[in-house]
């Protein structure tokens, strides 16, 4: 079996390409379908390794601390991202603290360690151990993060309650809103740029 | 339409996971690993239409239950109600909440009525090999592909109001069954876009 390293086949359509040499922050569209099928990042590998290890610190304050506080007849409650996906399992739809857990704390946790851990080894232009599992662990984790959407889900649940409780936003919230930022500018750089990056140091 | 040849004609497959151009094997029954990454190469993902048509209609079937059943049973002051996601929507909207009341429906309602459209469209003429609008096909699936998860902000919002409003005999809310439906339809929906494969939009017939 043979491979091609100066082809491209744009992925949505199947159109062979002669694979281009890109700048930094430049991207191409494919002629056929017109989907933006290869794109260079301007993060070179050390800011986006930095921007990680940013974003799993911002990621431990949202989870911490409280995201919402709220008094009603002065009693007072609270709480953080965990405990509200941790509530469903305690009502009668158990089951759907499974996928919530996962796609708001779990999956976007996983994505930051396993990115941080190849871009470790990247910067030295080396495959981290496991490089080949986590590439595609990564690939496969992307679209199962909901950290956008929770932080969505946090603003619409203030404004539901403030009908009739006194709401107050809590650390969490702002931290949320640092880490849907940092999170978008950290997983969406195309990791596939990474095989062209780093050799192994045994055969593949 | 331009002339630029495509992998299968030439016999090669380009891997979804790296990017790598391999050779495609030679006989089409035989699968094969990318040389680079050790993914399995399909030169079209296997079933790719009739799973995506089981899974979207599983989706479709419980999106009739997410909406008839309550998503939440609220505990105010001793009076109990259960509440629907229309009920919710018409709510926010009574209260004067306009711009609320449109995320919701749009997040609840119209995102996933979309997708149901689109992906059932985008089978139908992917099975027929129907040269129509490929371009603009190809746009359809780039959208659901991105705006598929926002559906899943009802059932966060569930979630977040149902673990605050805990006031013991005062105030409780907790989630319902209705929320576990929608949520199950969320994935089913995402996972019938996801084994599509956009590649077989631009098989067969040419202009
Ligand atoms: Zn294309
Ligand atoms: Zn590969």
């Amino acid at each position: 079996m043979k491979a091609f390293p100066t082809l491209i086949v744009c992925e949505h359509c199947d159109a062979v390409y002669r694979r281009p040499t890109l700048a930094p922050g430049e991207g191409v569209r494919c002629e056929i379908c017109a989907a933006p099928f290869l794109r260079l990042s301007r993060l070179d590998v050390d800011h986006w390794l930095a921007l990680t290890m940013t974003s799993a610190v911002i990621y431990v304050i949202a989870n911490v601390c409280p995201i919402i506080r709220v008094s009603f007849n002065g009693l007072h409650n609270e709480t953080t991202l965990w405990r509200s996906v941790a509530a469903l399992a305690h009502g009668p739809v158990t089951l759907m603290a499974v996928p919530a857990t996962l796609t708001v704390i779990v999956v976007p946790l996983l994505h930051m360690l396993l990115l941080g851990w190849v871009l470790l080894y990247a910067r030295r232009g080396r495959r981290a151990p496991g490089f080949r599992i986590v590439m595609k662990l990564l690939v496969t984790l992307r679209p199962w993060s909901m950290i956008e959407v929770a932080l969505i889900g946090i603003l619409v649940s203030i404004i539901k309650l403030a009908g009739f409780l006194h709401v107050v936003p809590g650390v969490g919230l702002w931290a949320m809103g640092v880490l849907t930022v940092l999170f978008t500018l950290i997983a969406s750089p195309d990791t596939r740029h990474l095989w062209s990056l780093t050799e192994s140091d045994v055969a593949v | 339409m331009s002339m630029r040849p495509r992998a299968h004609e030439l016999g090669v497959i380009g891997c979804h996971a790296c990017g790598l151009v391999c050779e495609a094997p030679g006989t089409t029954t035989h699968a094969t690993q990318c040389l680079l990454c050790g993914a399995v190469l399909h030169a079209r993902r296997p079933n790719s239409l009739s799973l995506a048509w089981a899974l979207l209609w599983a989706a479709m079937i419980f999106y009739i239950p997410a909406n008839l059943l309550p998503v939440m049973h609220t505990d105010m002051l001793g009076s109990s109600s259960g509440s629907t996601i229309a009920a919710g929507i018409v709510e926010f909207w009574k209260s004067g909440s306009y711009g609320i009341a449109l995320v919701i429906f749009t997040a609840s309602v119209a995102v996933p009525c979309a997708k149901f459209l689109i992906i059932g469209l985008l089978l139908v003429t992917a099975q027929r090999r129907t040269p129509w609008a490929r371009r603009e096909r190809a746009l359809l699936y780039r959208l659901v592909e991105q705006i598929g998860y926002w559906s899943m902000l009802d059932v966060l919002v569930v979630a977040i109001v149902a673990g605050l409003v805990k006031f013991k005999s005062l105030a409780d809310i907790e989630p319902r069954l209705g929320i576990l439906f929608f949520g199950g339809m969320v994935i089913l929906t995402m996972l019938s876009a996801m084994q599509f494969d956009p590649r077989l939009t631009w098989d067969g017939n040419e202009t």
